[in-house]
């Protein structure tokens, strides 16, 4: 059964383990239809990964089941060497798995303050996640009572990451952080990615435009049709083989 | 002075008892995205639950308080989350709608059954008898209490809802429930606190206004819509506005009565008593507000394809109103009079339904008040001076049809919800104000004569019958032939897209003017056919409800489902008089088939199939099933079992047994659960074949229901535990085709989908 419930919730991470998150030989579908057909993924501790690839290749699906909102149809995920397969994504997030949606992961119809308090579910002070947030964002503390379906774009990633970042994630998992923002503010949000990439916290970044994250990033994974095509070190990523998986080559 | 300071205190304590109420409508709205119609039903049920422990039973107030609001009320409100409305998720706003309808008419039936109609021990106001004396006017302290509980519940909201990490967890996940999940909040556990917490609000209310206004059903339950009214001016989320919207209907409510009890108050209007005024108010009020409401601006939604409805093709359309008539013609000679009668009213009801399709169906637009639109066709039909003519007729469905397009005037701005509601409230209006007056129905009943056909006599009820599945297979024709037209696809596009409607230069308020004007005169022929003399209440607001109901459960895109709505709601009176030991039974039934749309939004028909379509895949399972009816055939035959044993015995196989078959032969599940299962299968087996039904149970209506509870339990049971599945997301149909290459099949499919081929 996967129902989130049934599952037991994993024990606390230990982050001594070599590998923070792994997804081993993973499938996916929806309904009939397999999306992910046995990808395998390792995140190392402490390490910025970048997924990357086409429209269509399966990353956003990736995130989906690293999280647990999304079922594995087979394969393992493991987080800090626990095997976490089919537990539901509310026991991961309080587990330390922290995870900013594609398109915008705030709560339109909350302040920001009170998005930010969605974060103390991790264990977190509220107090603390306000002061760690508005520290790093001074922007969100002048707007604290404002909804954040009134903010810009920029601003609400802003608060999205400020959410994912005072938490103290065991991992942090961002989609598409870059889309349908201005080039400047991407800049100013990968700053801050490589600024907890610096305090020792392991991220996994998936990006469709390759350039905005390959500054930051340690790996490198690229898929498309649901599979992984390839995996290395970000500086040995191969400019060539990036341009034909996003023409749809071989 | 004096008399103005009483009213404004009348007034306000209603006021509290309505923000009461609207604040629970509020908290569910927020918290799960479902406008919950069963709202004031639920009040209702919790004053008479209260009635029973404190006054029937004598137990002491504080005690039945803490019952009713503190354990039964709240366990009420979450197992209606648990079991019916998380099911509800993504599906569309006419099936959330309709199953909160459902649970209303349910619990009206319940309450009918368990309380039905008699002298009871008047409902006393807390601390009966003692008052306090405010500017010289004596104030009981029930009326105190009420306010100080709207107070209480004004504060304790706001500071649940917006301070603890809970309340702002309900209303995070109504934004964005997966979002929710990625922080850790549990959405599912909030949302079932805020349903319970609902309902021990309604709960409250309905026994602080029972008090008021006295033990009684429909009053009761139609606290909800007072309750709408001031939630609606509150747009269903800000809660201040919602104790503003409150307090104004309360002291409006308060006003009216003054005024209706003063000298200068005209009593009539142009020959229409003003008395109903006070009890149209809330609707009144409700349809004001909600054409106030600013309009919502078009969406692009996510495009839904739950409901597919297929265009209904000439060839079927003509052979299926063909067997109708067939059907109904050759069945008229062996029915009596009174089944004959029966089977009118049916296909009357089935007519009304009918209108449902292009509005509802085709349009999506939701109504709750086509019977209102019949009603009026009735009362029209029997006062033109040449009633009974065929212009007669023609000119009752034109007027009717203008009075639809003349309300849909003002709804054409609102959307879902608000649309139903002001529909809704539209048909009180019409039942208090129009319907009620002694000179329209008179003493209750109007009488309207038979259609006038040269060589035909629609006085004769077999005759009238045949007549009826005649004009509804032609209004079928018509409706098909709309669907068929340009305006059926523009109906079509509207329900699907608003904004990809506009965006290519339709006329959407044309379209809607046109579905609601069809629509109402459907219905209107409906009324005029329905000869003879109807009462009323025939046509009153909480008939409609049931209709609507069962239309949608049939299918409301299809005519069959038209038609198996209105036959099913007329076979349901017949059921009652049949087998009387079932008469309370059918009160809550068409409730629950409701209800159980929630479990299957998609109807009742696929999910039939999608049972039974393994079973004939696999031929061990078909031998199985085969033999498994012979054994209990050849018993009844040895005489080793009655015949009704027989019955209970083959139904329960049938329905309950051998869909699982192929799941329990060679299913995935491990083999111990297998066994397992099949044991307790053959366990529910030997009840249903081995006991003396014919002797422990002494109606049939109660060996039926017998039938029903073990198939519906031991079923799904069975099923659930043999399921292995990984549950998967829906397939979204832009994924069609990216796992491999599209198959010629396929390609096939799509394109008669889209209508490209044959």
């Amino acid at each position: 059964m996967s129902e989130s419930s049934t599952a037991s919730p994993p024990p606390t991470a230990d982050t001594t383990s070599p590998t923070i998150l792994a997804l081993r030989d993973v499938r996916a579908a929806y309904g009939s239809i397999e999306v992910l057909h046995g990808i395998t993924i390792e995140v190392p501790t402490g390490s910025v990964v970048a997924l990357l690839g086409p429209n269509g290749a399966g990353k956003t699906t990736t995130i989906s089941v690293a999280s647990g909102l999304m079922p594995v149809t087979g394969g393992a995920l493991e987080i800090a060497g626990q095997d976490v397969t089919g537990v539901g994504a509310t026991e991961l997030a309080r587990a330390g798995v922290c995870t900013v949606p594609e398109g915008r992961g705030v709560f339109p119809n909350l302040t920001i303050t009170e998005n930010l308090l969605m974060a103390s579910y991790t264990g977190v002070e509220r107090n603390e996640i306000r002061d760690l947030a508005f520290a790093r964002f001074p922007r969100l503390a002048e707007r604290r009572d404002q909804l954040a379906g009134t903010l810009s774009g920029g601003e609400q990633q802003m608060l999205a990451m400020a959410r994912a970042l005072s938490t103290d994630p065991v991992i942090l998992m961002l989609d598409e952080l870059s889309m349908g923002l201005a080039p400047k503010i991407v800049g100013q949000l990968y700053e801050q990615v490589a600024a907890i990439a610096a305090d020792g916290v392991s991220v996994l970044v998936v990006e469709q435009f390759a350039r905005s994250v390959l500054g930051v990033a340690d790996h490198a994974v690229v898929m498309a049709h649901g599979t992984v095509q390839w995996s290395g070190a970000a500086n040995d990523l191969d400019e060539d083989l990036l341009t034909s998986t996003y023409l749809g080559g071989p | 002075m004096q008399q103005l300071i009483a009213y404004t205190i009348i007034g306000l304590t209603t006021g509290a008892i309505y923000a009461v109420a609207a604040s629970g409508l509020v908290v569910t709205y927020t918290t799960s995205g479902i406008f919950n119609f069963a709202h004031g039903a639920t009040g209702m049920l919790a004053a008479f639950t209260y009635w029973q422990f404190r006054y029937a039973w004598g137990w002491p107030a504080p005690l039945a308080l803490l019952l009713v609001l503190g354990v039964i009320a709240p366990l009420f409100g979450a197992l209606v989350e648990r079991v019916v409305l998380r099911n509800l998720r993504d599906t569309a706003e006419v099936v959330k709608v309709t199953v909160t309808v459902g649970l209303t008419v349910a619990m009206i039936g319940l309450a009918t059954w368990l309380w039905p109609p008699a002298n009871r021990e008047r409902f006393k106001g807390f601390f009966d008898g003692n008052s306090v004396e405010i500017f010289g006017v004596n104030v009981s302290w029930h009326k105190l209490i009420a306010f100080g509980c709207a107070i209480a519940v004004a504060v304790g909201l706001r500071l649940v809802l917006y301070k603890t990490r809970l309340g702002i967890a309900m209303r995070a996940a109504v934004d964005d429930r997966n979002l929710a999940e990625l922080n850790g909040a549990r959405p599912g556990f909030a949302s079932m606190v805020a349903w319970a917490g609902s309902a021990s609000l309604a709960g409250l209310a309905g026994i602080l206004l029972a008090a008021e206004v006295g033990l009684n059903i429909v009053p009761l339950t139609l606290l909800v819509v007072s309750a709408y009214s001031a939630a609606i001016v509150g747009r269903l989320r800000s809660l201040p506005w919602t104790f503003v919207g409150a307090l104004i209907l309360g002291l409006l409510e308060a006003y009216t009565l003054w005024a209706n009890g003063s000298s200068w108050f005209p009593r009539e209007i142009g020959g229409f008593s003003t008395s109903g005024l006070r009890g149209a108010l809330p609707t009144i009020f409700l349809f004001v507000v909600l054409i106030a409401l600013p309009q919502a601006r078009l969406r692009a939604g996510a495009v839904r394809i739950r409901e597919r409805a297929v265009v209904p093709s000439w060839s079927m359309s003509l052979l299926g109103t063909g067997l109708l008539i067939a059907f109904v013609a050759s069945l008229v000679g062996l029915l009596t009079r009174a089944n004959t009668l029966q089977l009118s009213n049916g296909l009357v009801l089935a007519i009304a339904a009918l209108s449902l399709v292009p509005l509802t169906g085709y349009a999506g637009q939701l109504s709750l008040a086509p019977l209102t639109f019949a009603g009026l066709g009735a009362v029209i039909m029997a006062k033109l001076p040449w009633n009974g003519s065929v212009l007669a007729l023609l000119v009752t469905v034109a007027i009717v049809a203008a009075i639809g397009a003349l309300v849909a005037l003002p709804a054409l701005r609102l959307q879902g919800i608000y649309l139903a509601l002001a529909t809704g409230a539209f048909a009180i209006m019409v039942t208090v104000l129009i319907f009620n007056q002694s000179n329209v129905f008179t003493n209750g009943a109007v009488d309207v004569p038979p259609l006038q056909i040269p060589g035909l006599d629609l006085a004769d009820p077999a005759q009238k019958a045949i007549f009826l599945s005649v004009a509804f297979s032609a209004l079928a024709l018509v409706v098909v032939t709309v669907r068929r037209s340009r305006l059926g696809r523009r109906m079509v596009a509207m329900k699907d897209s608003p904004l990809a409607g506009a965006t290519v230069g339709m006329n959407l308020t044309g379209t809607k003017l046109a579905a609601f004007a069809l629509s109402a005169g459907i219905a209107a022929f409906a009324g005029a056919l329905n000869t003879g003399k109807v009462t009323a209440d025939l046509y009153s607001f909480d008939q409609s409800l049931p209709l609507v109901l069962l239309v949608v459960v049939g299918g409301v895109s299809a005519i069959s489902g038209a038609l198996f709505g209105g036959v099913l709601l007329g076979a349901n009176a017949l059921l009652a008089t049949i087998v009387p030991t079932l008469s309370n039974v059918t009160k809550v039934l068409p409730g629950l088939a409701g209800i159980s749309l929630g479990r299957n939004p998609d109807g009742a028909v696929p999910q039939i199939e999608e049972n039974f379509a393994p079973v004939g895949r696999h031929l061990p399972s078909i031998v199985i099933a085969i033999a498994g009816a012979v054994v209990l055939r050849l018993l009844t035959g040895l005489g080793v079992i009655g015949n009704w044993s027989f019955a209970v015995g083959l139904a329960v196989w049938v329905l309950a047994v051998v869909p699982n078959l192929p799941a329990l032969l060679a299913g995935s599940a491990e083999l111990g659960r297998r066994f397992a299962v099949g044991m307790g299968l053959l366990g529910v087996m030997g009840v249903a074949a081995g006991l003396d039904w014919a002797t422990l149970l002494n109606a049939s209506g109660w060996r039926l229901l017998m039938i029903v509870v073990i198939v519906a339990v031991a079923g799904p049971a069975a099923r659930s535990a043999l399921d292995t599945t990984v549950r998967t997301p829906a397939v979204s149909p832009d994924l069609i085709g990216i796992d491999r290459p599209f198959t010629p099949a396929e390609i096939l499919e799509a394109e008669r989908a889209v209508g490209a081929v044959r």
